[in-house]
């Protein structure tokens, strides 16, 4: 295994956790290193050693190899630190592949990588193959999600960042085995930032609701999404929004839906007085049930829903509350 | 204050029309503006120069047209605008896109700060800002919803990073990729846009970086990323089931069993 040339995930450590993403980049790494005869690794670059028992679930999920490099700086997002940690470790030479999850601070971070290590970067794929040629094959969303792209990279390692929920996670095999290396490195500091501090977790996270129930500038005031609260508990769901509404300053940015905002795919996607603009429908359109409460007929988020009510949500939320809540 | 706005002009989203069987962008079919989030910067930008004083220039790589967004910029208050433009530079991913960018960044000054948009809804890919950073040597915070406080030697941000807000302070020199958070864009006046009319778009070609970049480091030569191929997926045509104003009460009735056989109800 040695000889073989790599397929590197680089993983987010971040609140306490290896982020899920990982797990489904395991995934389809895995299938694609099958493919391209090459061997999984993770490399995790964190401020504290992470327990054997976390970094095992790595290779229980796929990883051939992970390395955990520890450094106290680590314990907040600092692109540039990490940037010249990551540069530093890695040994490019036998790199045939990068993956890196598209969030935020993925597609922070990756970007710098690969200019410094001049080669070709794709940017949230939501696919990826191997091709005839043994090369990769990038597929991704451009145009504000119109069109779907094939992109490739004639520079090694080919490197793409990949959407978060794209793919599933990797089934856990506890019979797997692999080799897991923690370095202690040191990193001069970064003389540039002065100062940085968490000031708030996103409490909100809309993306791994089963349902969401959303409201647009249909709804008027930010009390009256007490009444679509109260609908989504009874499916212990969450409460989003569109922009409007975010742009009214009635509820929190975490919680926009679509385009500019987070992504989500429920079992079941509700949707208030919202008029189905394109950069609303881009970041719920993939949701497996979609039910649209609208007064005017004309809206087109009714062409993307399964079950379009025409109507006023005023009459129709209280009536859906008395009706679906068990008393 | 010295800052640098990077500008793209993209085709207007609303109006392009996608051909899925062709798998084609009709770019025809739409005009062209100023990408959304840039004027997002562009606005951070003249504030902080109407607070601090100094000067905002905007650049733009692109074909000649672009100069009428370079134009949109100087009327919303930029005070000097630059067009990269050559044939050199065509084809480029993000990678050579952002070498020159950088390139031309450090002919044209000594910039304290670069402001991005946090993406263009055309490319869409969100690295120009990043990577111009790296070109530069500097260091950039990205997903910036918020300026917190600025001064002549720093600058504090909010940021959304790992799950979690972040307020970063920096020095200079600094890029920043803005969200549409940030700010709301004022319209420009009758009298800017009068302005701007004798703002001279000045154009930088290949020679202008030559020194720094080689031809193979620019446009399609020196991208390693290209696109293959393009697909138009089919839009989901979901079977909508439509109840009236008047069949309200059945809805909520069906929707109780369908809610119940997704095993969605309430326990
Ligand atoms: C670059 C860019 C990025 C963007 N990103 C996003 C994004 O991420 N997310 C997003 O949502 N938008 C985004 N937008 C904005 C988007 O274009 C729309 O402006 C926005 O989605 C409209 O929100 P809305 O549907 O709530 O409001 P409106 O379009 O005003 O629709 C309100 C709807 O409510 C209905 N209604 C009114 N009263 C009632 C009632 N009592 N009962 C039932 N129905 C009622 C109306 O008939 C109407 O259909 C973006 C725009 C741009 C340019
Ligand atoms: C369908 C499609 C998919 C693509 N996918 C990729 C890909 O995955 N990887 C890749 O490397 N290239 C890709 N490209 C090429 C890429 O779109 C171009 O390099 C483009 O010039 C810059 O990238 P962007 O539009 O994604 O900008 P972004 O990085 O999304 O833009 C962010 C900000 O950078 C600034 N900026 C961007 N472009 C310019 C400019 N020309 N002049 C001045 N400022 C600018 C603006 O402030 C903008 O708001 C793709 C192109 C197409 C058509």
């Amino acid at each position: 295994m040695a000889d073989k040339n790599k397929l590197l995930i680089i993983a987010e450590y971040s609140q306490n956790r290896i982020h899920p993403v990982v797990f489904e980049l395991l995934n389809k790494g895995r299938k694609l290193a099958d493919k391209a005869d090459l061997s999984l690794s993770v490399l995790i670059a964190a401020a504290d050693n992470i327990e054997n028992k976390e970094l095992n679930e790595l290779i229980y999920h796929g990883a051939d190899e992970v390395q955990l490099i520890v450094n106290k700086n680590f314990s907040y997002p600092d692109e540039y630190l990490f940037k010249k940690a990551i540069l530093n470790f890695l040994d490019s030479k036998q790199l045939e592949i990068i993956l890196i999850g598209a969030t935020h601070f993925g597609r922070s971070l990756a970007p710098g990588l690969a200019a410094a290590m001049k080669t070709g970067l794709t940017a949230d794929c939501t696919e990826l193959e191997i091709a005839e040629d043994g090369s990769l094959l990038q597929i991704r969303p451009a145009f504000s999600e119109n069109i779907l792209a094939h992109i490739k990279s004639n520079t090694r390692p080919q490197m793409a960042t990949v959407r978060y929920q794209e793919f599933t996670r990797a089934v856990r095999d506890e019979s797997r085995k692999g080799k897991i290396s923690i370095e202690k490195i040191t990193l001069k500091e970064n003389k540039s930032l002065k100062k940085v501090e968490k000031i708030s977790d996103q409490k909100i996270n809309i993306t791994e609701a089963e349902v969401v129930v959303a409201g647009g500038s249909g709804v008027k005031t930010r009390e009256d999404f007490k009444m679509l609260q109260e609908l989504a508990d009874i499916f212990n769901g969450v409460v989003a929004v569109s922009r409007d509404i975010v742009d009214k300053g009635l509820m929190p940015r975490e919680s926009q839906v679509g385009y500019s905002g987070q992504r989500v795919k429920p079992k079941l996607y509700f949707a208030f007085g919202i008029s189905g603009a394109p950069q609303h429908l881009a970041g719920m359109k993939e949701s497996e049930t979609i039910i649209a409460v609208n007064t005017d007929p004309s809206a087109p988020i009714f062409k993307a829903a399964d079950y379009a009510i025409e109507g006023d949500l005023y009459e129709i939320i209280p009536e859906m509350i008395k009706k679906y809540k068990k008393s | 204050m010295q800052i640098l706005v990077l500008i793209k002009q993209v085709p207007e989203m609303e109006k392009v029309q996608f051909d899925a069987e062709k798998g084609r962008i009709d770019r025809k079919s739409a005009g062209v503006e100023v990408n959304p989030f840039d004027l997002n910067a562009l606005e951070a930008a003249v504030k902080i120069r109407e607070k601090l004083g100094g000067s905002v220039t905007a650049l733009t790589m692109g074909p000649k047209r672009a100069e009428s967004a370079l134009k949109e910029a100087a009327a919303r208050g930029a005070d000097r605008v630059f067009l990269l433009t050559d044939k050199n530079f065509a084809g480029a991913d993000t990678i050579s896109t952002s070498a020159v960018l950088s390139a031309a960044a450090r002919k044209l000054g000594d910039f304290d700060l670069i402001i991005a948009g946090e993406m263009s809804v055309d490319g869409d890919t969100a690295q120009v800002g990043p990577q111009t950073a790296q070109f530069l040597e500097i260091n950039h915070a990205a997903y910036v919803s918020e300026i917190t406080s600025v001064s002549e030697n720093e600058i504090t941000v909010n940021t959304s990073l790992w799950e979690a807000n972040y307020s970063k302070t920096f020095n200079y020199p600094l890029l920043l990729t803005v969200t549409k958070d940030l700010n709301s864009p004022r319209l420009p006046s009758f009298k800017d846009k009068m302005k701007a009319r004798k703002i001279e778009v000045e154009k930088l070609d290949y020679e202008a970086v030559k020194n720094q970049l080689q031809v193979k480091e620019v446009g399609f030569k020196g991208s390693p990323t290209w696109v293959e191929n393009i697909v138009v997926p089919q839009k989901i045509e979901r079977e909508t089931k439509v109840y009236n104003k008047n069949e309200t009460e059945k809805a909520i009735a069906d929707l109780k069993e369908i809610l119940a056989a997704k095993n969605l109800m309430e326990a």
